[in-house]
């Protein structure tokens, strides 16, 4: 009967959700205020139904309900608890009502949170989001039900959810990555609410960047926990593989980036319209595009869900109507961005469009070489894209944002003196230079010449960071802390950010070029030293897992003499399924992991085994780096003028 | 920014359509009827010991001139203890089911066979997952529909039962009568 209910509760949401999405469009035609008024009330109750379905199947996985095909699917009655709550998301049909069940929460907080957009805005808003909602509740009504029943043969027992998936990391990556994929909705529906209502001002830029910043936030954190995930649980100790799932999810952050920098233009200055629009709606198609290749079985990842060839022509389908449909309304409401006002050359504004131009470059180099094996199926050609080609173009584009990022930071709005620039950048130059320098000369190990720019330039963003802080804030005259006390919010998220992405660079520099792997033989009783570390392989034992059978190394790491920590490497028979997992062990501090991981077994009556050594320096540093841009993006988006009222006051007088 | 013609505003709706034309066409390639690289292939070639027959080994000889369901399981597998039953019952009636073992352990599967009866003709064991792979398992249970020329027609992945049989196997197998 549960499932009944969770299923009954879709069908009351896409009742809800064509509600939402068209009675305000009709009210606001017809200027009937009371018909708008549908939309909030409705999304609230979307949510409300939606969050009943989710949890609906979350009791049929934690009381085992073989007889609903999902949880047969990717439960068993011997998984633990934590991980059948988990598994809610670990396969299509249940990620997919993850990813509804946010869109509604999305569309609660829009409708709870209205501030001074204007009523009829936001009813369009939230209509726009409605909208969305529909396709996301058809495609998984008519294609992918999570309630569907197996009747009357339904197995005893469940199939398991995939080992790969039985991991801490994967309970909270996909919630927070759906969260910010689906955040960028709302931008999105302000897009196309402003483009109908032909309000696209600084106002505008206003309601929607707080939004869009919230979202950016969740997605730079859903990435690096998918990046983390997949270094500590794939045993191949690589952080990121240029997966066709992991570009789906680069670029819309990429595309987002370049988002919020361009809102920071419209909100200030009014220029950079059209673009912005078109960057907010590129941002959720992208998203959406990510959705399509993951869903439709159409490239080959690590990640893929079921190949089904149905659910890739509906969700093409909903792709072609939501982004055709907002492109052709895009080009056909092209006067209403029209706005004149110039600004120099030399100025933020330029420096801004300059931060765009290179994420858009970027979007695209991922884009072409996530879809580089498509065009040449299409044309009968077998093409590999791999690393090489997407590190030939990221690399650079990384060192010219950075060289750019800190002129735009202390350029004025609209016309910047060329003098006062060059005599702040003046002193920064050659104190980085020689600073990055110091820093590669006096730490261990070789550094190509790449690698010495990039630090160069990490230790240039962050100082222009603090010294720019440090000038504001005693510009106040009122002494370090209480001026820092009066910069707003929003520049301290933005410093943040900055140096997060400082930070990240400087883990990957490290990480590319000064990691060390061992792949070796050993056999109990081994000792091998690794970047002055010595493993020890000092035995072999087995272990009963809750749901696998594991056989796991003891290895004692030592530093000269110094016990630094005992690693305990596995490799893991799930007994339902059979699979074979590697579960690596690792050691982390601020500088470096150490990372063990059991490969094969070689000769059975000498327990010789493949085992596989790391030293990883600066990986840590990605996740520290990921971090500080998602709590720079949370302060930047709580800043106070997105919630008081002077600043309406202030658009006035401006 | 350029908006004095407007012109360009069509352009990211015209690189769109050429984009959606692609991965339409590409979806296109998808939809055919078999979702496996070996529709239509002869079978991977086969030389695997037999469960039943120890000491002899089936090949591919064995699929001639007969139609066959190669059925994959495993007694690891609790799907296959559910359509088991419906296995016995589709022997009952005649068809040719050949049993891959898949991941097992001879003596559990010879145990398995025992207890809930074999409806295969013959049972090839594939220990190390091997064969397996040559085929493209996800996991256990799949099954292959193959033609007396030894060619794969169908492959089904999940609980064989009525319902799936009438579905999907039906209208490939009753080709045979005619």
């Amino acid at each position: 009967m549960v499932a009944e209910l969770g299923h009954f509760c879709l069908w009351l949401a896409l009742a809800l959700a064509v509600l939402q999405s068209t009675l305000p469009v009709y009210g606001y035609v017809s200027g009937k205020p009371w018909l708008q008024a549908v939309a909030r009330p409705a999304a609230l109750l979307q949510w409300l139904f939606l969050s009943i379905a989710l949890l609906t199947l979350a009791w049929a996985f934690y009381s085992h309900d073989f007889t609903i095909s999902y949880v047969a699917g990717h439960s068993n009655s011997q998984l633990p608890l934590g991980y059948r709550i988990s598994a809610i998301w670990g396969g299509h049909e249940g990620s997919l009502l993850l990813w509804v069940w946010i869109l509604s929460l999305w569309g609660l907080m829009v409708s709870l949170l209205r501030g001074r957009v204007p009523t009829d805005v936001h009813a369009l808003v939230l209509a726009v989001m409605g909208m969305i909602g529909i396709g996301f509740l058809l495609f998984m009504l008519l294609t992918s039900n999570p309630f569907d029943r197996n009747l009357p043969w339904f197995p005893l027992d469940g199939a398991d959810l995939n080992p790969l998936l039985q991991d801490p990391g994967l309970i909270i990556h996909p919630p927070m990555l759906y969260t910010g994929y689906v955040g960028f909705s709302v931008a999105f529906a302000f897009a196309i609410a402003g483009l109908i209502a032909g309000r696209l001002d600084p106002a505008w830029a206003r309601w929607a960047r707080p939004w869009t910043t919230v979202a950016w936030a969740f997605l730079s954190l859903g990435i690096a926990l998918g990046s983390w995930w997949a270094y500590y649980e794939l045993g191949w100790g690589g952080w990121w593989f240029w997966d066709p799932v992991e570009n789906a999810s680069l670029m819309p952050w990429l595309c987002g980036t370049a988002l919020i920098h361009s809102l920071a233009v419209t909100e200030k200055r009014g220029l950079f319209r059209a673009w912005t629009v078109l960057l907010a709606l590129m941002a959720f198609s992208l998203c959406l595009l990510g959705t399509f290749l993951v869903r439709s079985g159409i490239l080959t990842s690590v990640h893929s869900f079921a190949n089904d060839p149905a659910r890739g022509a509906f969700v093409l389908t909903f792709l072609a109507i939501v982004v055709g449909g907002s492109l052709t309304l895009f080009a056909l409401r092209a006067p209403v961005l029209r706005h004149r006002a110039g600004f120099e050359w030399l100025s933020r504004d330029s420096f801004l469009l300059g931060n765009n131009l290179l994420l858009l470059t970027a979007t695209f180099v991922v884009l072409m070489g996530t879809l580089f094996p498509l065009i040449g199926e299409a044309l009968d050609i077998k093409i590999s894209v791999r690393s090489p080609y997407f590190n030939a173009f990221f690399v650079p584009l990384t060192l010219v944002l950075m060289l750019l990022l800190v002129p735009g930071m202390f350029s004025n709005w609209k016309k910047q003196d060329g003098k006062a620039l060059l005599k702040r950048l003046l002193w920064l130059a050659p104190v980085s230079v020689v600073a990055g320098a110091a820093l590669v000369a006096f730490s261990d190990g070789e550094m190509p010449f790449v690698g010495v720019l990039a630090v160069i330039m990490v230790v240039y963003v962050i100082l222009a960071q603090l010294s720019d802080w440090l000038q504001k804030a005693l510009a106040f005259r009122v002494g370090l802390l209480r001026g820092a006390g009066r910069l707003t919010r929003a520049y301290h998220g933005m410093l943040l950010g900055h140096i997060g992405l400082a930070v990240i660079v400087a883990g990957v520099t490290q990480v590319s070029f000064r990691e060390v792997e061992r792949d070796l033989r050993m056999v109990p009783g081994d000792v091998i030293e690794v970047a002055g570390y010595q493993f020890a392989f000092s035995e072999v034992v087995e272990r009963a897992g809750p749901n696998f059978d594991a056989i796991r190394a003891i290895v004692p790491v030592t530093e000269n003499g110094r016990d630094i920590v005992t690693l305990t490497p596995e490799k893991r028979t799930y007994r339902v399924s059979g699979q074979v997992m590697t579960e690596a062990a690792l050691h982390s501090n601020f500088f470096r992991d150490l990372y063990v991981a059991l490969g094969e077994p070689i000769d059975q009556a000498e327990q010789a085994w493949a085992v596989r050594i790391y030293y990883k320096p600066g990986i840590g540093w990605l996740w520290i780096g990921s971090l500080l841009l998602g709590i720079g993006g949370f302060l930047a988006a709580s800043d106070r003028r997105y919630r008081s009222k002077s600043s309406e006051q202030a658009d006035a007088i401006a | 920014m350029p908006s004095r013609n407007g012109w360009w505003m069509f352009l990211p709706l015209v690189a769109f359509i050429g984009l959606a034309v692609l991965l339409a066409t590409q979806l296109g390639r998808n939809t055919e009827e078999l979702p496996t690289a070996l529709a239509g292939k002869p079978l991977p070639t086969m030389q695997l010991p037999s469960l039943m027959r120890t000491g002899s080994e089936v090949s591919n000889d064995f699929f001639i001139g007969h139609w066959t369901l190669l059925n994959v399981w495993a007694t690891w597998c609790p799907t296959c203890y559910v359509e088991h039953p419906y296995l016995m019952q589709l022997a009952e009636q005649g068809v040719r089911i050949v049993g891959l073992n898949y991941k097992d352990d001879a003596g559990k599967a010879r145990e398995y066979l025992a207890k809930y009866g074999n409806p295969f003709v013959e049972v090839p064991a594939d220990e190390s997952g091997r064969y397996g792979i040559d085929l493209g398992v996800y996991g256990a249970p799949e099954t292959f529909v193959i033609n007396p020329e030894g060619e794969v027609v169908l492959r089904y992945v999940g609980e064989l039962n009525d319902r799936s049989w009438q579905q999907r196997f039906a209208p490939v197998w009753q080709k045979e009568a005619e």
